[in-house]
């Protein structure tokens, strides 16, 4: 007889985040191969409505925390509340988003229970010992690994899962607890919070972006890509090589270590297709390469192409849209 | 301000990964290594930090014997002196990493005094297992925040202000008493890169080398053994078993066209898959 399977759900403005929700599909058919409960564990207070809405996504039984000091990010805290509950139940597994803060806070518990931990896992086998695929380099790199533990905990990859609604809808029992906090667990906490700055639209959000590499040549050669960007209503961005170079903001960087964006098109100009930034952009609907290498690796990911510099190519099209959208 | 940076030696991948014939590894042979991304900005930090607050910084890996090569191109932007984790026979799985290195800073503040900062990468670019900033900053009894882009001090120094972007857009900011653990991520600062003369220091420079061996959880990783010492009774894991490519699902690109010429076929591209309608 398994225990059951506790999925941390993060929220934001009443609603379970997105990847949250791709943690619950994941675990949802971990329970499955089980034969196991699907049970949630939900911070903050006034919580009690994103507890009520994952009965939708298949969660019988929600443990909800309703402490204020739990209100902002403080990952020690979230850890310790997540293994009040953990104690409690004594769960087969332990599943998280693999978002930023998924992460931080299931090492917590990992590190404060002296158990192993499997970040960006996209496929889970039961058995004996747990066999496990999890992403490395971004997912540029699979890995099977085995998770020999009495609890597993693991984060879940986002977007190896689509988060979808379970087909019966019902409303899961929903029990408050008491998590049992240590002073030690509030020190690493937010002080002070500063709003997005809000500029036009930004990279993240853009449904149209265009990309310069090694290849734009200089900070200046960026003028041509703004230009473009404009006519299209998108964002600029840049490579690893641009920001390292000082071309552009780090916050520009699309990559591994930068963004991961998901536009229905990318224009990558200049950009020979590192995987450090391929992981970065991938996501994206279309993409168009502009670059002189046909051999490139981008083209591999690209699904249309010109051949060319992009200091000429950039440009002509730019005065192309232009052209059409003048008055006859 | 005394500062240890944990850096990690991860191969130059480029554009297409290649594995060893047993799939253990990523084929090095035609690839160059460096300290992964975020924790370089972890050392340009420590330097910087060294030279307007004063006091010494240090570089600490574990890895195989090659990655004092990771070492002395941190001493060579002005780290003062390295410690290197030396082990064989492949990867160490991230509990018994995070219990070599708890240890191995008790051992140093023992030795050389206190760390007021522990900097760590978010997460390794290779393995991203995004745990061992926290194993080690609790096994020490430490505050720890991830994500770090931006940091300060209080007037007093007694602590530190640290900087993240928050989920949605914005920031959010938090103040942890020295000592504290931090993990740093690209954006941080912009590294920079070793001098001639740098260089030519950091060969001077001491390199104090551990042996540690293989790892304590084995070949297969199942179960601790007894002589894993540092892990304090915690379970190792998880265990690498074979690595593979994914399978990509896009077709060749569809070539539009060759230089300017291409621009009409572009627009009518971008006219088709509806992204220049307004």
């Amino acid at each position: 007889m398994s225990g059951p399977v506790l999925a941390f759900i993060e929220h934001a403005g009443g609603e379970p985040d997105r990847l949250s929700l791709e943690a619950l599909a994941f675990a949802r058919s971990l329970v499955t191969k089980l034969g196991a409960a699907l049970e949630a564990v939900v911070l903050g207070s006034g919580v009690e409505g994103v507890a009520g809405q994952l009965g939708a996504h298949g969660v019988g039984a929600a443990h909800v925390a309703t402490d204020a000091r739990l209100d902002d990010f403080a990952p020690a805290a979230w850890g310790a509340a997540i293994r009040t509950i953990v104690a409690a139940r004594a769960p087969a597994a332990v599943v998280v988003a693999g978002s930023e803060r998924g992460n931080e806070v299931l090492a917590h518990v990992a590190a404060r229970l002296g158990l192993p931990m499997a970040a960006n896992v996209i496929e889970v086998t039961p058995g004996n010992s747990w066999r496990l695929v999890r992403q490395r380099w971004a997912g540029s790199l699979l890995e099977d690994a085995a998770l020999d533990a009495p609890i597993r905990l693991l984060s879940v990859a986002p977007h190896a899962v689509a988060a979808a609604p379970t087909a019966a809808t019902s409303v899961p029992t929903i029990s408050t607890f008491a998590p049992e906090l240590e002073p030690a667990d509030l020190v690493a906490r937010v002080v002070r919070r500063e709003p997005k700055a809000s500029a036009g639209v930004s990279l993240a959000d853009a449904k149209v972006v265009v990309g310069g590499g090694r290849g734009v040549g200089s900070a200046a050669g960026f003028a041509n890509l703004e230009a473009l960007a404009k006519e299209l209503g998108g964002a600029v961005g840049g490579s690893r090589v641009v920001t390292s170079l000082g071309w552009r903001p780090h916050s520009d960087q699309i990559g591994q270590t930068g963004l991961r964006i998901a536009p229905d098109l990318y224009i990558a100009c200049g950009i020979s297709g590192a995987i450090q930034h391929i992981v970065g952009c991938k996501a994206a609907k279309r993409i168009l390469a502009i670059n002189t290498d046909p051999d490139s690796p981008i083209m591999a990911v690209a699904d249309y192409a010109v051949i060319g510099d992009l200091g000429a190519v950039v440009p002509a099209i730019t005065a192309e849209i232009e052209r059409r959208r003048a008055p006859a | 301000m005394n500062i240890l940076v944990c850096v990690k030696r991860v191969p130059q991948t480029g554009g297409r990964i290649v594995l060893t014939a047993d799939g253990q590894a990523i084929d090095t042979k035609f690839l160059g290594h460096t300290i992964s991304p975020h924790e370089e900005c972890g050392v340009e930090e420590a330097v910087q930090i060294v030279e307007k607050e004063g006091g010494s910084s240090a570089v600490l890996t574990l890895g195989p014997a090659e990655a004092e090569e990771q070492l002395r191109d941190a001493m060579a932007i002005g780290i003062d002196r390295a410690i290197l984790l030396e082990t064989t026979g492949g990867e160490w799985d991230p509990v018994s990493t995070a219990g070599a290195i708890a240890e191995t800073v008790e051992a140093q503040e023992a030795a050389h005094g206190h760390f007021d900062l522990l900097f760590f990468g978010n997460e390794a670019a290779d393995t991203g297992d995004y745990q061992i900033g926290v194993r080690v900053a609790v096994a020490l009894g430490r505050p720890v925040i991830n994500g770090i882009k931006d940091i300060w001090f209080t007037d007093d120094r007694h602590a530190v202000l640290a900087r993240r972007e928050a989920p949605g857009g914005g920031w959010e900011t938090y103040e942890l008493p020295l000592p504290v653990v931090l993990g740093v991520k690209e954006g941080l600062n912009l590294p920079r890169y070793p001098s001639v003369p740098g260089r030519l220091r950091a060969k001077k420079k001491e390199v104090e080398r551990v042996a540690l061996g293989s790892s304590p959880s084995g070949a297969l990783g199942l179960g601790a053994g007894e002589d894993s010492a540092g892990l304090g009774g915690a379970v190792p894991g998880p265990t690498k078993l074979l690595l593979r490519l994914p399978q990509e699902e896009r077709s060749a690109a569809e070539v539009i066209g060759r230089g300017a010429e291409a621009a009409p076929a572009v627009v009518d591209m971008l006219e088709r898959i509806g992204v220049l309608a307004r």
